[in-house]
């Protein structure tokens, strides 16, 4: 029995950004156990201000690397709601695509040089290139595909360039179409390895119960683009009451707000979006759920990792279907858009307020904006996954620290550091609490 | 011989720019067969606490703590890399300059801004010395390959001082001025291959402002297209207005 730990993980690794675990055990008793988020904020609500509606997603795209095309198509969808934009079938078509596209490569990210290196017990991807070279090959060419399907529909993965309010600067061609198909049927291949791969290897077991938010829509799509807000607890709300949902709140020892809705917190991501939506999926990915061993209510964190490789068949699966539909529709390209703050006019500007909630790789993300009537920025607010998610981290630590309390200091750190890293947190994305009253 | 010890740290960013480089994909796997990668936080916990032949440093510094941070880093570096806008030119977190620091810590935190302490956004090389940049937001990789083999060679790399309209012009691009736009191109590094605008986008001045800009020529097609000078500082200033703490 460990009568007194002191954990201090100082900038914890293989995540986005900058966070610490600190846990105390004083004579057998748990004293403190808390993630702290001590990324430097840059103030991007702030510095919004002024700025035009059509800059917004340029500029929070530069909010996150790693979630880039997530944080422009959040942006896009509040700026087109404030300035009244209806997108075409085939804007949001291939909004849709560029949304698998970011889950795919996001996900795959996370689950082979993140989370992998830890189901076999070492440091990084690193010594893995000795011990298991073709699985680090695949993971680099999976990465690879990605990056040239995003390359080929929006520019670059990082800070997308042709998407934009209005729709696209830029349209594939029909050679770009096929060739997107083809990078979509070798990653199809990939990922059945990887499903293959992930069935034999094993994630800790632990569990607690806890509210799961996401998306949720009557048709049979797996909502991701377009939704209201909806709970495993039976609750279902309009994206304009998003204020309802995360009803934020601020704990002492931690400057970063808190949300939670119906219980002490509630997590989103790819595990709530499967216990939510697991009907809505592609049949292989109900079948990959299947080996994998994942089932609708699941309740283990560390299975989050899991719903993200079910999610990345069901990508992959239903962007051959977009790409597909799109080159059968045929394109039409008249609907470039002249990019730039709207100097020609072309699209309407108009003073208003508009929301967007959009479910990125690590769960439900809000951008809402206020805007004048030349459409320049009054105000902005972001809510963001990990935020959402920090509360539920730390109770789930809190009931984790006592069920291995005998362990080693060593191993309940990993066990701690595989917990956070689960739900895949992105913090210089989660320093952007805002307090912002909108009248 | 041995590798070089390479490593890779982050300020105040998105983290983009690292993520460029682990994007690379299997050539990656080829650099490190070259040199060794000894610290890089978002994919590693490896931590090494020697001297390092090569550290990347990406981000802009915002903060005290940074400060002192960055100048550590430079102290155990023989090699500072600023990679990507925010570290290379302040990049769109020098936005933040043009407020009050307390009433931006206010607007976005509340009351509890004070636990937010914030300075004025610098780029790197206005903290300490820089040997290297790759500039771009994010940065290009194939410019991030070439400047690694200059410094592997310890060589120079020298930023083109052209601007991106040279590359624009090579990439036959129909100039965005003759669309009816404004766009950053005459007055930016080149180096990016003008990637915007291949993909239909105008150019946001990401990699800096070219050294002797031709103003007078600039304020000419501005005239020429009737924009108003106010309207395109404003634009300059989406990337580069840490430049007014440049000492010059």
């Amino acid at each position: 029995m460990s009568q007194n730990i002191n954990i201090n993980v100082n900038y914890l690794t293989r995540v986005e950004g900058h966070g610490n675990i600190v846990v105390e055990v004083k004579d057998g008793k748990l004293e403190i156990c808390r993630l702290e988020i001590v990324e430097s904020p840059r103030f991007f609500e702030a510095f919004l201000r002024g700025r035009s509606i059509y800059e917004a997603p340029h500029i929070t795209s530069r909010i996150c690397g790693i979630c880039a095309c997530g944080h422009t198509l959040a942006s896009i969808q509040a700026a087109e709601d404030a300035l009244g934009i209806k997108p075409s079938e085939q804007t949001t078509l291939l909004r849709k695509l560029l949304l698998h596209y970011e889950h795919l490569d996001s996900h795959l990210l996370h689950i082979y040089l993140l989370v992998a290196p830890d189901l076999v017990g070492v440091p990084s991807f690193v010594p893995l290139i000795k011990t298991h070279p073709d699985v680090v090959r695949r993971a680099l060419k999976m990465k690879r595909l990605c990056n040239e399907l995003c390359d080929i529909l929006v520019g670059r993965h990082v800070h997308p360039i042709s998407t934009v309010v209005g729709g696209f600067t830029k349209l594939p061609r029909v050679n770009d179409l096929e060739e997107m198909h083809k990078r979509l049927l070798e990653l199809q291949k990939d990922m059945e390895a990887t499903v293959e791969l992930f069935s034999k290897l094993t994630f800790p077991d632990f569990e607690r119960d806890t509210e799961y938010v996401a998306l949720v829509n009557d048709g049979d799509e797996y909502p991701l683009l377009y939704g209201d807000i909806g709970s495993t607890d039976g609750y279902r709300v309009s994206k304009y009451e998003y204020k309802n949902v995360t009803n934020e709140f601020i704990v002492p020892y931690a400057t970063a707000k808190r949300t939670r809705w119906h219980r002490d917190s509630y997590a989103v991501g790819a595990l709530a979006r499967f216990n939510l939506n697991h009907e809505k999926l592609h049949p292989k990915a109900k079948q990959a759920a299947n080996v994998l061993n994942l089932k609708p209510k699941c309740i283990n964190p560390y299975f989050n990792t899991v719903a993200q490789i079910v999610e990345c068949v069901h990508c992959v699966e239903d962007a051959i279907r977009i790409v597909e539909t799109v080159w059968q529709n045929g394109i039409n390209y008249d609907e470039i858009v002249v990019p730039d703050i709207n100097e020609l006019g072309k699209l309407p500007q108009r003073a208003g307020e508009g929301v967007g909630a959009v479910e990125v790789p690590r769960g439900l993300l809000i951008h809402h904006y206020e805007c004048d009537e030349r459409g320049i920025f009054r105000n902005a607010n972001c809510v963001i996954p990990t935020n959402q998610n920090t509360h539920n981290i730390e109770l789930d630590m809190l009931k984790l620290v006592p069920e291995i309390i005998n362990k080693s200091q060593k191993e309940i750190t990993l066990a701690l550091e595989m917990l956070v890293r689960a739900y895949d947190p992105c913090i210089s994305c989660s320093v952007h609490m805002v307090e912002v009253n909108f009248k | 011989m041995s590798k070089p010890k390479v490593a890779f740290f982050d300020f105040a960013c998105c983290e983009g720019c690292q993520l460029q480089v682990a994007n690379i994909g299997e050539p990656l796997l080829d650099v490190l067969d070259i040199v060794q990668v000894v610290e890089f936080r978002e994919v590693m916990s490896e931590k090494w606490d020697g001297e390092f032949d090569v550290a990347f440093v990406e981000g802009s510094i915002t903060d005290e703590h940074a400060v002192q941070r960055v100048k550590r880093i430079r102290e155990r570096s023989k090699i500072l890399v600023a990679l990507g806008s925010c570290a290379t030119i302040g990049g769109v977190n020098g936005m933040k300059n043009s407020f009050q620091l307390e009433e931006v810590g206010k607007y976005v935190y509340g009351e509890s801004y004070k636990f937010f302490p914030t300075i004025h956004t610098k780029a790197v090389h206005q903290v300490v010395k820089v040997d290297y940049f790759i500039n771009g937001c994010p940065i290009y990789q194939p410019e991030f390959l070439t400047v690694l083999k200059c410094i592997l060679q310890g060589i120079p790399y020298y930023v083109p001082e052209y601007p991106v309209c040279v590359e624009c012009k090579l990439n036959e691009n129909v100039c965005m001025y003759d669309r009816g736009l404004t766009c950053m191109g005459p007055v930016t590094k080149a180096g990016c291959n003008s990637w915007c605008i291949n993909n239909g986008n105008i150019c946001y001045g990401c990699r800096g402002l070219t050294i002797n800009p031709n103003t007078e020529g600039f304020k000419e097609v501005l005239k020429k297209y009737n924009i108003p000078e106010d309207f395109l500082m404003k634009k300059i200033e989406m990337y580069n207005k840490c430049k007014e703490l440049d000492k010059s």
